[in-house]
């Protein structure tokens, strides 16, 4: 799909290989779309051009396989710790983790904003290799669009994931029962907060840095630690948060949440920055999050697994399943109130 | 976690120091929305109800008492041509007679949320060939900002910024809650941000007027409990004064250059608020000298009036003669998804409170 016309049929005599930002040719098809996968993409991809086809083929396995697909939109491109390009990486990882599988192939597609340097395509590409090699996973596929400048915030990227499911694992929601507990792994809210501050240069003097990281050791040492009949459901925290995350599982799973506020690990700078703009953190999205529901006997190996991990250090057990509907917060007072569950925009308070 | 320990001893002796001055029941009124919201998340009520002290939630929360006509004026102008629209980030999804921000911004509307007035400056100056209207809400804590942003625009020499003004004052809205005949109010928690800024000296007049115990309050739990304590210690000795629960904040005069470039921009007038009638004096609006940054006169908008809403309770519950889940359209034709109502509008409001945090019965 090209959006680039040449008036009149005139070839231009420009020496236009040399760009140094994206133009409507780089998505054309022709010589520059050609130059631009040859030179930019596929080095960093660990592609060779000679192989290209229409598909790539994967190599025959036998087993269950997952696939995720997820688009990324984030303005800014580049913010503490990490960019887009890492994020997609994680995010569709993540996604395959969460039905226990490991991934083993990405594609990629770019949807470039004309006018983008080169040289910002380059970054975000080696950041996205250098996730996907951390995740040991390669960008098998991709395609590349030019949409003109002022129709998209730089670039969006969209990444799709294949992953095999480890034998015996069927993590679903349906499977959570009223006695479970519900298992957080690590701080939250900073991912969402790292993305407002930087988008919107609130002027904290705390820098917030993203959460955004590959699951795979967290959630690998907890498939071994825990008997796949005890564990129920994984989920990572995205987009709506912990708020999200739990209200969705709750209503799949057809049962309530109880949920100790004092046990929901938020770190007092985001507490204070969310205090302050008037956001609830339990509803500010994670890049490296994930909530595991566990059968009541697997809880201490789930958390000694997880404490066990790096990224799973501060993972802690904040409530548990129970019959009913809902997802509740009980407060040190001993009071309940409903957990909120955001509309999905953050919409800062005016005073 | 041990800080909310702490504070939950904290909590629990507070409420048992005003169970052992309470004689007999008080019923006390706050009027700032972040009270409002902190008093139902942290379950305040839920603490005091046992102690015989009811809390009742006036129109605290600026945006919900920002008149709907106004929202339909902001929409109107982010509908114009050659307009940009800014406006606080809570203020998209607050619906006005038919559509919010939001909606009109899917629609083709240009809207931009800022944090701040300055923002809207700033845009006015990158952008000169767009009309950058910002949409000026909010109680006395947010007029310094309006006010310092179109200082800020005629220093510059801007001449594509203006302001859409709906900034509302508290007093003269206590004034008219005080006033009422069928009054339940016994004594009334002052909102500590609002004081911050303005000071102490124009609640003197309405305790001398109404002998009603008067206290400048935070907004933490502790700080509300203190509030309450002080305010049940002067109903239980017979006194009515002005005094003040939030001394690490609020001073008896205020911010002085805050209020005084307040004064210099805005004029008192009298407007409705959202769910209430007109309340005397109780709006903001510019001064002749800043006409001409006014969006109002800058685009000749129609005549636009303020829908009536028959079946909301608003102004019932907004002072203080109904809690808002004794409103038979709570939670059920009245959501915040679809209000029909002020104080359902913005996660501030009482009635948002409610629905927000309160478990359906059988379920707390």
């Amino acid at each position: 799909m090209s959006r680039e016309s040449s008036p009149s049929g005139l070839l231009c005599p420009m020496p236009i290989l040399d760009a140094t930002e994206i133009r409507m040719a780089h998505g054309g098809g022709g010589r520059m779309s050609q130059d631009l996968l040859e030179r930019v993409i596929l080095p960093r991809l660990g592609g060779c051009a000679s192989d290209l086809h229409d598909a790539a083929l994967l190599p025959e396995r036998a087993g269950r396989w997952a696939v995720a697909t997820d688009a990324f939109v984030v303005r800014p491109l580049f913010f503490p710790g990490g960019d887009i390009g890492s994020l997609a990486v994680h995010g569709t990882v993540n996604d395959l983790l969460m039905a226990g599988a490991q991934p083993v192939a990405l594609t990629l597609s770019l949807i470039l904003e004309e006018g983008v340097p080169i040289a910002v395509l380059e970054h975000v590409l080696d950041s996205a290799a250098e996730a996907s090699r951390r995740c040991a996973v390669r960008v098998v596929a991709g395609d590349t669009k030019v949409v003109g400048r002022g129709e998209a915030d730089g670039m969006y990227l969209a990444m799709t994931g294949l992953g095999l499911v480890a034998a015996g694992q069927d993590l679903h929601p349906r499977r959570v029962c009223a006695g479970d507990r519900i298992l957080v792994s690590g701080d939250l809210g900073r991912h969402g907060l790292a993305i407002l501050n930087a988008r919107e240069n609130l002027g904290f003097e705390t820098d917030f840095v993203s959460d955004s990281a590959p699951l795979l050791e967290p959630v690998q040492r907890l498939l071994d630690a825990v008997d796949p009949s005890a564990l129920r459901v994984l989920r990572d925290v995205t987009r709506g948060g912990l708020a999200g995350v739990l209200h969705e599982l709750a209503q799949s799973a057809g049962l309530a949440f109880d949920i100790r506020e004092a046990a929901v690990p938020v770190e007092a700078p985001v507490r204070s920055a969310c205090a302050l703009l008037g956001l609830d953190p339990l509803q500010l999205a994670c890049e490296g999050r994930f909530v595991a529901i566990v059968a009541p006997e697997a809880e201490q190996a789930a958390l000694a697994a997880l404490r066990a991990t790096s990224l799973g250090r501060a993972a802690v057990c904040v409530g548990q399943v129970v019959t009913g509907q809902g997802v509740w917060l009980d407060n040190p007072l001993g009071l309940r109130r409903a957990m909120e569950w955001g509309s999905g925009e953050l919409l800062p308070r005016i005073c | 976690m041990n800080t909310a320990v702490i504070q939950t001893d904290a909590i629990r002796r507070a409420v048992a120091a005003i169970a052992g001055r309470v004689t007999r029941p008080w019923t006390l009124m706050e009027v700032c929305g972040g009270q409002t919201h902190a008093i139902l998340r942290h379950g305040l009520d839920r603490l005091l109800a046992p102690v015989g002290i009811e809390l009742l939630h006036g129109p605290g929360c600026p945006v919900c008492v920002t008149p709907a006509a106004d929202i339909d004026r902001a929409i109107a102008l982010a509908r114009t041509p050659g307009v940009v629209l800014c406006s606080f980030g809570d203020m998209l999804r607050v619906p006005g007679s038919g559509e919010d921000l939001s909606i009109a911004r899917a629609r083709g509307g240009r809207v931009q949320a800022v944090y701040s007035p300055l923002d809207a400056v700033r845009l006015a100056q990158q952008h000169p060939r767009d009309e950058v209207v910002f949409f000026a809400v909010g109680f006395e804590t947010t007029a310094p900002a309006t006010a310092l942003a179109v200082q800020q625009a005629r220093a510059l020499g801007l001449d594509n910024f203006s302001l859409l003004v709906s900034h509302v004052r508290v007093p003269p809205a206590v004034e008219v809650l005080l006033s009422a005949p069928e009054r339940r109010i016994e004594g009334l928690l002052a909102a500590g941000h609002v004081c911050t800024i303005m000071g102490l000296q124009e609640y003197a007049p309405l305790v001398a007027r109404f002998g009603v115990p008067i206290v400048a309050t935070g907004f933490d739990p502790l700080d509300i409990l203190e509030g309450v304590a002080r305010t049940i210690a002067q109903l239980e000795t017979g006194r009515a004064q002005l005094e003040n629960a939030y001394g690490r904040a609020v001073s008896e005069e205020g911010q002085t250059a805050a209020r005084q470039i307040v004064e210099a921009v805005f004029e008192p007038a009298t407007r409705p608020w959202r769910g209430l009638p007109a309340i005397p004096d109780g709006a903001l609006v510019l001064r002749p000298a800043w006409h001409a940054f006014d969006a109002q006169r800058r685009f000749s908008l129609g005549p636009i009036a303020e829908p009536a809403v028959p079946e909301c309770l608003a102004g019932a519950v907004l002072t203080g003669r109904m809690q808002p889940t004794q409103c038979p359209a709570f939670g059920r034709r009245c959501t915040p998804e679809r209000p029909l109502g002020a104080p359902m509008v913005s996660g501030e409001g009482a009635c948002a409170a409610y629905f927000r945090y309160r478990a359906p019965e059988g379920n707390g």
